[in-house]
């Protein structure tokens, strides 16, 4: 019988520990079978962050490092100045990239690091319980914000992709989504895109997935998939917000 | 090699240079600046690379990465900046990264002020980040002593797979004295065989990590440093005796101070009084084994320190509750002067002024 799907060498066999209807399972997935399809696997060297994903060195099937919290980008950075014709990436939560972190993300794209980050956006900080992020929507709850978030005092959320789009060093800044069949191949094509655009050594790249945390969202796997495209997609629109112009 | 003229700060990063460092990450301070400038302009000639970081937190993880490839490389700031690269000293220190940074460190607390100070003491010896861990400070007296334990703080490094922090205070970083690259006396070095340079589909992946939630294993792993905290305790103590034999007062005191401390006593000899030094080299491991070797005739300790009074923790740990030990320093940027020294050393005698 012909194999319709099977697990990608990019991934290691080690079990993954996310929750169930978790979505960044998924997005693991997609980096391992990016880094297969480019051929690079083998030169790959990648860095995960503190959150959920701590244990993604665990996952891919590369050469990893653990960073400190927030500081990803920098970790990226020593790497690939050391070893510029290896490909490097961060995979990072938006607690991580948004609120810690900014001024290393902000940073690694002004430098215009030729290194590509995968930002996983769930509007929350999954790992210590469901705290409020920078990305946590107006009236959502939190545990630190059990009323819903409140613009008063804590402002709106941070558009981290808009904003990165403004710095010319990031070449590549897209925003897409897990939660359905069609967002999950755009997904790909665009994390394929990232590392391309790395490969041929014009700058950063950046691909800001939104993502569910059925856990601390309070919802079923199912719910959130809706939740998301219901809350997240109108604040957080979809789309390529900078690309390289071909043959540049 | 013929001598050549230099600044400390350029001195030290010449010295990184000869010991196979081809890869700087920095962010400006003063009083350390003209090393990374001389970076800068240097590394790529070689085919190295210089970064300014965005800030000393940034540097520090971009050498976590970069010695996590297992080149060798190094960071450099003064006080206020070395407490924002603790986070990373602790990250090398628990995923085993060999690095050499560097510390010309100046008043504070706070912002403090620019001068000369050895006000670090504690934060550098007492590990300024989290965990259990230790590293060795080296804390040069000269130029010359400054270039030689730079380029042998690379090969310790390597050796334990461990951050080693080159201590000077502003003086050493500031100065020009006439030194010499030598050839340092290489050590069987271990092959970097848990480096990050891609698998090449040959070899399962290499991880650089500081994570264990695993108790027991974490333990385990806290145990193995140890282990080799206790052999650098053993084999890289470094100190210096300066006319310990027969002195009555010995001072304690390293880096420029200890030259200050060295005039007073040969000023103190020329008026009958018999005053000794030990100098340490290594400020981690603390060269407790020394005071062994103190006199009968020691009838005080005395530790001088650009400071409040930080390493005489150490002098009354290695003291053992034996003798008096009194304390002499300047702080804030002041420098000590000889003639101070020499009064506290007839006070301790009963002499007075
Ligand atoms: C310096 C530091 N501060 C705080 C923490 C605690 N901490 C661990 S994960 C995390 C938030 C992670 O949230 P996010 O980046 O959104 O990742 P997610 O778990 O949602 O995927 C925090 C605050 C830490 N490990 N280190
Ligand atoms: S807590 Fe949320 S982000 Fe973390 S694994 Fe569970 S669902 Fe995923
Ligand atoms: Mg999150």
């Amino acid at each position: 019988m012909a194999v319709v799907f099977d697990k990608t060498e990019g991934l290691t066999d080690k079990q993954f520990h996310y929750c169930p209807g978790c979505t960044h399972g998924i997005i693991h997935r997609l980096v391992g079978e990016v880094l297969v399809e480019l051929g690079v696997l083998g030169k790959t060297i990648g860095v995960a962050p503190v959150g959920c994903s701590v244990l993604a060195y665990d996952y891919f099937n590369c050469d990893m490092h653990e960073a400190a919290h927030g500081r990803a980008p920098a970790v990226a950075t020593g790497i690939k100045r050391v070893l510029p014709d290896n490909v490097v990436f961060t995979y990072q939560g938006d607690g991580d990239l948004a609120s810690i972190g900014t001024a290393e993300i902000i940073h690694a794209a002004h430098r215009g690091e030729k290194i590509t980050t995968i930002f996983v956006n769930n509007a929350i900080y999954g790992m210590t319980g469901g705290q409020m992020a920078p990305t946590t929507l107006i009236g959502q709850k939190a545990t630190t914000a059990p009323l819903g978030r409140q613009v008063a005092t804590t402002g709106m959320p941070l558009k981290m992709s808009e904003m990165l789009a403004t710095i010319d060093g990031a070449v590549f800044v897209e925003r897409c989504t897990v939660h359905n069949v069609a967002g999950i191949r755009k997904t790909k094509k665009a994390i394929k895109k990232a590392f391309e655009v790395q490969l041929e050594g014009k700058g950063f790249g950046i691909v800001e997935v939104l993502s569910t945390c059925p856990t601390n969202w309070g919802i079923t796997p199912v719910e959130s998939l809706k939740w998301l495209e219901e809350n997240m997609i109108p604040y957080y629109p979809l789309g390529n917000f900078r690309t390289p112009e071909e043959g540049k | 090699m013929a001598k050549v003229l230099m600044k400390g700060n350029e001195a030290i990063a010449a010295a990184a240079i000869k010991a196979g460092c081809k890869h700087f990450f920095g962010y400006p301070i003063t009083p350390q600046n003209e090393l990374p400038e001389f970076m800068s302009r240097e590394l790529p000639k070689i085919g190295g690379a210089f970064v300014q970081a965005e800030s000393e937190v940034a540097a520090i993880n971009m050498i976590y990465g970069a010695a996590g490839t297992g080149a060798r490389v190094m960071t450099s700031s003064s006080s206020p900046g070395m407490a924002l690269k603790q986070e990373g000293i602790s990250y090398c220190a628990g995923a085993e990264l060999p690095c050499v940074i560097v510390n010309i460190s100046r008043g504070g607390p706070g912002l403090g002020g620019i001068q000369p100070s050895q006000a670090d003491y504690f934060m550098t010896t007492r590990g300024g980040g989290n965990g259990d861990y230790r590293h060795p400070v080296y804390a040069p007296a000269t130029l010359q002593e400054a270039v030689d334990l730079t380029m042998e703080a690379f090969d310790v490094a390597d050796y334990y797979r461990t951050p080693v922090i080159v201590m000077g205070d502003g003086m050493i970083g500031q100065m020009m004295e006439p030194v010499e690259f030598k050839e340092t006396t290489r050590r069987d070095l271990p092959v970097k065989d848990w480096a990050t340079t891609g698998t090449e589909g040959k070899r399962k992946p290499n991880i650089i990590n500081s994570l264990a939630l695993d108790p027991a294993e974490l333990e385990k792993h806290n145990f193995k440093l140890d282990a080799r905290y206790k052999e650098m305790e053993e084999k890289e103590v470094r100190h210096e005796m300066y006319k310990v034999e027969g002195a009555e007062v010995v001072m304690v005191a390293y880096g420029t101070t200890a030259r200050i401390v060295k005039n007073a006593i040969d000023a103190l000899e020329k008026e009958g009084i018999r005053a000794g030094l030990i100098r340490p080299i290594t400020l981690w491991p603390f060269p407790m084994k020394a005071f062994k070797d103190i006199p009968e005739t020691a009838k005080a300790l005395l530790s001088v320190e650009m400071s409040t009074g930080q390493m005489i923790d150490d002098v009354k740990i290695a003291n053992e509750g034996k003798l008096p030990v009194h304390f002499f320093g300047r702080t804030g940027g002041m420098i000590p002067a000889p003639e101070e020294i020499m009064d506290k050393v007839k006070e301790i005698l009963g002499g007075g002024k």
